[in-house]
């Protein structure tokens, strides 16, 4: 039924996200304990696991909302400059970077006082100076797509939590990002507001966006993703093709993962 | 309009009415065509020690905030010490050690005696407005410490990872979502530094306070002149709670009504 992911196109393209040797300690308790990944464009990587499994942690040390404790993130080819310590050398280029990553949250984290077109065109107007006009048709026909038309002048508050979830993936993909992270994007959801979210997101990824997609929702990961990772105690337990992972798990932990989440 | 027609609020009414017109016709307000145009000129030194002192008085409080709640120890520490000591003693006291204390410390030095700050350093005024500042800053400052922390992480952190500078997140962001927050606070605090000015009067700034009991010295008439001066303060304080109500509803709805 799946489609999986043709084995050589995943190498062919070129990378768009390589994370290397990703530690992350927040005091003494180490959460990623050595992880690689890499992206290529077009891929859809789910990340799998249980809570506290690391999953969210190593998303944001992807564009540094947290600081990577060991390791290297290379975005589109070009290494993020760390000082010693570990935190982004060049305000700079971190600032790029992150306006060239899409990220959704768990919690939407939309702006309260701003309105949803407003949301939408802050960064692009404020901070990369677009022309107001040009920004607020992209950021109109964005909201189309994901079915917020006549939500443009509303306040978030006023929104369900679905319909500011999709504001949120319309307001980072107003950045024309190069590639997409999730965090958990449908975690704090009610379960009947799960579906719409999730069809946005499958849409991206039929038109090919390059997507890493932290998630519980197993049923969505194994059908849009083409890559599929599993975390288990700060590492990859197991990864590969969505079929292989979920149709003949081979740890055992992935196997009783699976189990438990049903 | 049918509110104002149900019998208790139309007998309230005419109560008010009443005593209104047994004030202008039984008390004494001969005095009232002679001291006009010094009591014009109070209320108006009284609103703008008001207005400039509330302006600056946040300017201040704003970093006085930021430092307190997400600045490093070293900005952090004397912020709060700051805040501390305005709070802690009286304005009564900070008004005097500042006129006694800086007034007389200054024409010391030659070189502030003869600059062209003198003619203006040697009034009260000044010290009075610093005086004011400091104390909305020192109330405030603690106040947007409270803002800026009541604004959700989540939505800092958004910015944040959508490339947004520091700075942009503050003006953009941060800032307007906590003075938002606090807007109804900060009219209260507007309130009370309004009923804090006729403090000033100690060291001889003549605003509407002072000329209040300059008539009741020239006159030896108590009541009238503290009663206008109560009507006075009145109105200034539905001004400033109107304008509190007019910002706070041009503004984003931040929450949906009646919620």
């Amino acid at each position: 039924m799946t489609e999986a992911a043709p084995a050589p196109s995943r190498s062919a393209a070129p990378e768009a996200i390589r994370v290397t040797g990703l530690r992350k300690s927040f005091g003494p308790l180490e959460v990623l304990k050595g992880v690689d990944l890499t992206a290529h464009e077009g891929d859809v990587i789910a990340v799998i696991g249980g809570s506290g499994s690391g999953k969210s942690t190593m998303l944001r040390c992807i564009n540094f909302l947290e600081t990577p404790s060991a390791g290297t993130i290379t975005i589109a080819g070009e290494p993020v400059r760390q000082r010693p310590d570990g935190t982004a050398a060049d305000r700079r280029q971190i600032e790029r970077i992150r306006q060239s990553l899409g990220m959704v949250f768990q919690q939407f984290n939309l702006w309260t006082h701003k309105t949803v077109l407003d949301n939408l065109i802050e960064v692009p107007v404020h901070v990369l100076h677009q022309p107001k006009a040009e920004a607020t048709d992209r950021a109109m026909s964005l909201l189309a797509r994901v079915g917020l038309a006549d939500k443009a002048h509303s306040y978030p508050a006023f929104l369900s939590g679905g319909q500011q979830q999709r504001a949120a993936i319309a307001r980072a993909l107003c950045m024309e990002p190069k590639a997409m992270l999730f965090d958990e994007p449908t975690s704090a959801l009610d379960p009947e507001l799960v579906g719409e979210v999730l069809a946005v997101i499958r849409a991206l990824a039929a038109e090919g966006r390059t997507m890493i997609l932290v998630t519980h929702e197993m049923k969505f990961a194994r059908e849009v993703a083409s890559h599929v990772m599993f975390l288990a105690g700060g590492l990859v337990e197991e990864e590969g093709p969505p079929d292989r992972l979920f149709g003949a798990p081979q740890s055992p932990r992935l196997q009783q993962f699976l189990r438990s989440v049903g | 309009m049918r509110d104002w027609l149900q019998p208790h609020r139309i007998i309230l009414a005419l109560i008010g009415v009443a005593l209104v017109l047994w004030c202008a016709t039984q008390m004494r307000w001969d005095w009232l065509p002679k001291y006009a145009p010094m009591m014009a000129e109070g209320i108006w030194r009284t609103v703008w020690l008001l207005v400039l002192s509330s302006l600056l008085g946040m300017a201040l409080a704003i970093p006085l905030g930021l430092a307190q709640a997400a600045g490093p120890w070293v900005l952090a520490a004397p912020a709060r010490a700051f805040c501390t000591v305005i709070r802690g003693t009286p304005l009564l006291l900070q008004i005097w050690l500042l006129y006694y204390g800086l007034g007389s410390l200054f024409p010391q030095f030659p070189w502030i005696r003869e600059s062209d700050l003198w003619p203006i350093l040697r009034q009260a005024w000044p010290y009075a407005l610093l005086a004011l500042t400091l104390s909305f800053a020192g109330y405030e400052g603690e106040v947007m410490r409270g803002a800026f922390r009541s604004v959700p992480r989540g939505q800092l952190e958004a910015a944040r990872a959508m490339g947004m500078p520091r700075l942009k997140i503050l003006t953009r962001i941060w800032l307007p979502q906590a003075v938002r927050n606090v807007l109804p606070t900060l009219g209260g605090e507007t309130v009370l530094q309004m009923k804090a000015t006729p403090l000033v009067a100690t060291i001889t700034v003549v605003e509407i306070y002072a000329v209040s009991s300059r008539v009741r010295q020239d006159t030896f008439i108590i009541y009238e002149p503290l009663l206008l001066l109560a009507v006075v303060y009145m109105a200034l304080a539905g001004l400033i709670v109107l304008l509190f109500r007019w910002i706070e509803r041009t503004g984003p709805q931040t929450r949906p009504a009646g919620r």
